[in-house]
């Protein structure tokens, strides 16, 4: 299924914590990240790609538009998804990860803001995010073709020709012959691809020092 | 394959119209479908699931940032290690051999051994030891590392918190291993008839062989493989049988090893002299060594293991041609810089396999699945990073008395036991016991079983490591495992220690 990036606005992420003061001691283990699209109508959400950084666990909230004149509110989609079964090792930590429209506990339709809530509840790690975040929609559908006439459209069968006496069935020979020329166009296509092994460059394999890049 | 289905097609029974199905009851019947069975298990075995199509190939290799970093700085120290080598020596990095110089190393072929070069002035480009002081600095930026101890702190040498596993999780991961289950390597011993185990194995052995069925092959050797199975039961679990254009293959990178004279020829040399041919086990083999390993590092079929290996392959350009992409070429051409005991990862399989171009595609795949693992920082469970993390973590939990002493006498444990894991334990075992721990390795696709057996020789001679005062009294008495059985002593650690 084709899906379309949508842009979208990445506010800075605000951390929830108890107190004013931020002392070493805590931390705050919980950051909300608003994501708006301000330039875009509501539109039915596909997939939310990220990378993560170090988040245990997250949840997405979603305001989505009403066609009432009540004001959007918030509802909760996603709710404690985990990305590190382990929060204090090192265990899915940095993992590309991809949530579709289908894991979503209610309907994505007409999403006006989203919200993702991050927690990681061990103090081991000095900060934590989600990276590189990407909005999906669902694509355009493939453009309805339109068929010749005769395809759509088939000639009914005319009456076969009386067979001549000794000759094979035509439409079996024809079937035959369809099929072995689809396994000869196979063999064709198909070239082997193992390598010769060739480690130098035309029989000359005198080197410069090794590269440190 | 192609040829025997193209014989099969000529005969006349087989019609066009029910061609899949025949082409389906031939491999049945000629065992073919087995053979594709074992080459896909072979692919899934070896290869990562796939991951996530956003994923950057890097990302393949080491998902974590800062461990692909680290391996980069450690490849970088290599590579300047080997060019100053070069340039101190004025030896090239690789050099075409003049043809009476070739054939006269083809006439020698087979007994490289005897040939004494001069070898005082290379070194091996690093030890073990200069790999674990490496891992002993490996940092997560991310991480609290305070500077008073608390219980983010590692006693231990490694400070990354990857995730091993604990003994619950390994007594359910080894669980054939268990009480209850018999082993060879213990329900083997003389005092036990053999008709409660040992013989029943053996048949089961040879049956397996029969079906030739490497995920059977996998699952029955976690129990041990018999001495008389074993070359052919490892050869199935990976997948390798000789056929003419694997032979053809090998004859191939002798004719490259005999054309090309590599500065790493004579690192491999050094080590093999340094290592197996002192070894009372394995000095016959010095010539198969050579054999192997030369062939070994102008194999470029190994590039393919980078994929999913943190390390990347040594990059050089054609003299003259600097930057010039059609003229970069990778050395030595397999990619992997032998350090000091690298020759040890093949010496064991010289017990079972004789034929050289067979021993080399069991070498060439024990490497590209296993020890790669154990020379590069990857986070992955079975590098050598979680093996160390695991070893200690073991110890910590389990023996935290004997861990605590050893730690306050300046032994820290890791230090003594990391030698062995690098090795995979060869040199440090006899080799029985040896080869009944690597049918482990390939029964369980892992490398953890190493760690547990580290932890299991320190549980063993805990008594008298709690009287030593120093490192030095520590190394001592853990100096010489060759009387050690494995299997009792993994058994008892996993399944019989007091938790």
């Amino acid at each position: 299924m084709s899906r379309v990036s949508v842009p979208c606005h990445v506010k800075g992420t605000v951390a929830l914590q108890v107190g004013d003061v931020r002392t070493s001691q805590g931390r705050p283990g919980v950051l909300v990240i608003d994501v708006t699209f301000p330039s875009v109508a509501p539109f039915e959400l596909q997939e939310i790609m990220f990378k993560n950084y170090y988040t245990a666990f997250l949840s997405i909230r979603v305001r989505q538009h009403t066609s009432t004149h009540t004001p959007p509110k918030w509802v909760t989609c996603l709710r404690d998804y985990c990305l590190m079964p382990d929060p204090h090792s090192e265990e899915g930590a940095q993992e590309y990860i991809s949530l579709f429209k289908h894991q979503m506990l209610c309907d994505m339709a007409k999403v006006l803001e989203l919200r993702l809530i991050l927690r990681q509840p061990s103090p081991l790690w000095v900060s934590f995010t989600v990276e590189e975040l990407q909005i999906y929609q669902q694509g355009p559908k493939s453009p309805s073709m339109t068929f010749p006439k005769w395809l759509s459209h088939p000639v009914p069968c005319e009456q076969p020709a009386p067979l001549i006496e000794g000759l094979p069935d035509p439409s079996r020979v024809s079937s035959e012959v369809q099929q072995m020329w689809a396994l000869t166009e196979m063999i064709r296509a198909s070239h082997t691809s193992t390598r010769i092994g060739r480690f130098d460059v035309d029989g000359c394999y005198d080197l410069n020092l090794l590269s440190y890049t | 394959m192609e040829k025997r289905m193209n014989a099969s097609l000529q005969r006349p029974e087989i019609k066009l119209q029910s061609l899949k199905e025949d082409i389906k009851e031939f491999f049945k019947i000629s065992g073919w479908e087995k053979k594709l069975q074992n080459a896909v298990y072979s692919e899934l075995s070896v290869f990562p699931l796939p991951s996530h199509p956003a994923a950057p190939p890097e990302h393949l290799k080491e998902p974590l940032v800062y461990m692909r970093k680290a391996q980069g700085s450690w490849e970088k120290r290599i590579l300047k290690s080997l060019n100053s080598m070069c340039t101190e020596l004025s030896i090239p990095l690789a050099r075409k051999r003049p043809v009476g110089e070739q054939k006269e190393l083809l006439n020698k072929w087979n007994e490289m051994g005897t040939d004494e070069p001069d070898l005082s002035l290379f070194r091996p480009v690093y030890a073990p030891k200069d790999f674990l002081e490496v891992l002993i600095n490996l940092r997560n930026p991310n991480y609290e590392n305070g500077d008073s101890l608390s219980f983010r702190t590692h006693l231990g040498l490694i400070q990354v918190p990857l995730k091993v596993k604990d003994i619950p999780e390994l007594k359910e991961f080894f669980v054939e291993l268990g009480l209850t289950t018999g082993q060879l390597g213990i329900d083997d011993s003389t005092q036990v008839p053999p008709e409660l185990f040992e013989n029943e194995h053996v048949r089961i052995g040879q049956k397996v062989l029969a079906e030739q069925d490497s995920a059977a092959a996998q699952q029955y050797i976690r129990q041990g493989s018999p001495t008389a199975l074993r070359a052919e039961l490892w050869a199935l679990i990976l997948n390798i049988s000789s056929q003419p254009e694997d032979i053809l293959y090998y004859e191939q990178l002798k004719t490259n090893v005999i054309q090309h004279d590599l500065l790493v020829d004579s690192l491999i040399y050094k080590d093999v002299k340094l290592t197996a041919s002192n070894d009372d086990y394995y000095f016959v083999f010095e010539d198969y060594l050579y054999q192997v390993l030369l062939c070994f590092s102008r194999d470029t079929s190994v590039l393919g293991h980078f994929a999913y290996n943190s390390a990347s392959p040594p990059k050089s350009y054609i003299r003259g041609k600097l930057g010039l992409e059609e003229y970069a070429v990778f050395y030595p051409p397999n990619g992997v810089i032998p350090f000091h005991g690298f020759s040890m990862y093949v010496a064991p399989l010289c017990f079972l396999y004789h034929e050289p171009s067979k021993l080399y595609q069991i070498f060439r795949e024990m490497y590209v699945r296993f020890f790669f693992r154990l020379h590069s920082i990857s986070s992955h469970p079975s590098g050598i990073v979680s093996l160390c993390l695991l070893f200690e973590t073991l110890l910590q939990t389990y023996l935290p008395q004997l861990f605590y002493h050893l730690r306050e006498i300046g032994a820290q444990p890791l230090r003594i036991s990391f030698k062995w894991m690098v090795r995979a334990f060869s040199g440090y075992l006899a080799t029985d016991q040896l080869l009944l721990l690597w049918d482990r390795i390939l029964g369980y696709n892992s490398l953890e079983i190493l760690a547990v057996l580290a932890a299991a020789v320190f549980a063993f001679r805990a008594v008298n490591l709690m009287e030593v005062t120093s490192l030095a009294a520590a190394e001592a008495v853990l100096a010489d495992l060759s009387t050690l059985k494995v299997m009792p002593l993994l058994q008892i650690f996993l399944f019989a220690t007091v938790t």
